[in-house]
């Protein structure tokens, strides 16, 4: 299969040379790729912006030994562009899209993966909600895909029916009184009912939810990734929450 | 691989951005046959370079004494300020002739991704600047890319309210090329920024 064609978003960019990047790309049916974009640094590319992180393109590469080459590249959706003139929704965006690009591997279809950061910045690049809600559900989501699921009503030890008070996340999140390890927090209890929201794409609840127990699940919810990714995720940091 | 002296030569060459291992071979090779006079020169200019350059006090672009030429410069027009990301982009600018006023270097763009924040760029030092409320406008030259976009709608967030005018450079198609292959953010930014045409 020398040349292959495929929708996806663009994850991240590394500079090479003096005027190519290499184009880490999500597909939505090969999984992660990738690609040299030739001269993208030039201002007379004829590739633009297309390449740029959080952009949806219609690729078509040549695959090479090492690596594979952009050949065509269409743009399907601005997504990067919007969020970066809106520095919260673009922050968000970086989040969103690094830790997707951690959690995929090289080649392997990651189709859930996809429809997950698609989804994710369609969202931020539409303003539907508060862009930390936005990436807080992604996280939680984009774990899950990746079988780390959080339990925010059930005892994530024993299974006993929720909700409890004590949240563990080394346990992996709600803990009844019988299995609640030492070091266990005691979030609010709307926070919880807020990730939980969150995870099940439960709207009204999230866009409803206070400022400050928000504030609690993105905490929380950074500490699970950070738990389950060696490496913090970089980003993150630059999010204001 | 060669030996030793020349082999060193060519690792330091190949360290560079934009050098190669086939270019920093081919430059050893022109160093080693050049007049050992020309070489000093760029052994002067490179000790030099480190020795004497240091940046701007006031506007962090790269400068030989305490203020580089520009803010040294009377008659420069102090009421407006052109943010830019890196001392080239002074260079690119001042070439226009279009300005008059002064710069502010940022020192790079914002790219969480690589770990560069606000507070790593030189934001704080431009606040202090605006402190006295002699600046009446901010240009803002950013690169025309999503990081200098993003960088742009920071420092567009972070002086409102200031009542200072902030304008961003228009973006729009390279001269020379083909309207056809223009990309569609290119072009959508060129059609933020048309201008009225005197008729
Ligand atoms: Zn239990
Ligand atoms: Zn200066």
């Amino acid at each position: 299969m020398p040349l292959y064609r495929d929708q996806g978003i663009v994850l991240r960019t590394h500079k090479l040379g003096e005027a190519d990047r290499i184009i880490t790309v999500l597909t939505r049916s090969l999984g992660k790729v990738r690609t040299v974009g030739k001269g993208v640094r030039r201002t007379k590319s004829r590739f633009g912006a297309r390449l740029e992180p959080g952009m949806l393109v219609d690729l078509q590469c040549y695959e090479g030994r090492n690596l594979d080459t952009v050949t065509q590249a269409e743009t399907l959706e601005s997504w990067g562009d919007v969020c970066a003139r809106d520095y919260d929704a673009w922050t968000a965006a970086n989040a969103v899209l690094e830790t997707c690009d951690r959690l995929t591997e090289e080649r392997e279809p990651a189709l859930q993966q996809y429809l997950l950061v698609t989804g994710a910045m369609r969202s931020l690049a539409g303003k539907e909600h508060d862009p930390n809600l936005v990436l807080d559900a992604y996280l939680l989501r984009a774990l899950a895909v990746a079988g780390w699921a959080p339990s925010f009503h059930d005892c994530a030890k024993c299974g006993a029916e929720g909700p409890h008070r004590a949240f563990h996340i080394v346990s992996g999140g709600a803990v009844c009184s019988v299995c609640r390890p030492p070091g266990s927090s005691a979030p609010a209890p709307e926070t919880l009912r807020l990730l939980a929201a969150l995870l099940a794409g439960d709207w009204m609840i999230a866009d409803s939810s206070d400022v400050r127990h928000r504030r609690e699940g993105s905490g929380l919810t950074t500490a699970f990734l950070q738990w389950h990714l060696e490496r913090g995720v970089r980003s993150l940091r630059m999010v204001e929450r | 691989m060669y030996e030793g002296a020349v082999q060193d030569l060519i690792d330091e060459l190949g360290r560079l951005p934009g050098v190669g291992p086939k270019s920093a071979q081919r430059i050893a090779f022109h160093l080693l046959q050049s007049d050992a006079v020309d070489v000093q020169r760029l052994t002067d200019a490179l000790t030099q370079v480190k020795a004497k350059v240091r940046f701007c006090v006031i506007c962090h672009n790269i400068a030989e004494s305490e203020q580089c030429r520009i803010c040294a410069d009377p008659r420069r027009d102090l009421t407006s300020i052109c943010v830019v990301e890196e001392p080239k982009d002074v260079v690119a600018i001042e070439r226009t002739r279009e300005f008059r006023g002064r710069y502010h270097v940022l020192g790079g763009a914002i790219s969480p991704i690589d770990g560069i924040g606000p507070d790593d760029l030189t934001f704080r030092e431009l606040m202090t600047r605006l402190a006295s409320g002699e600046v009446t406008e901010i240009i803002i030259a950013t690169d025309p890319n999503l990081e200098g976009e993003a960088t742009a709608s920071y420092l567009a967030r972070f002086l409102k309210g200031m009542g200072i005018k902030i304008t961003r450079l228009a973006s729009g198609l390279p001269v020379g090329g083909d309207l056809e292959y223009a990309d569609e953010v290119t072009l959508g930014r060129a059609f933020e920024g048309r201008r009225l045409l005197d008729a």
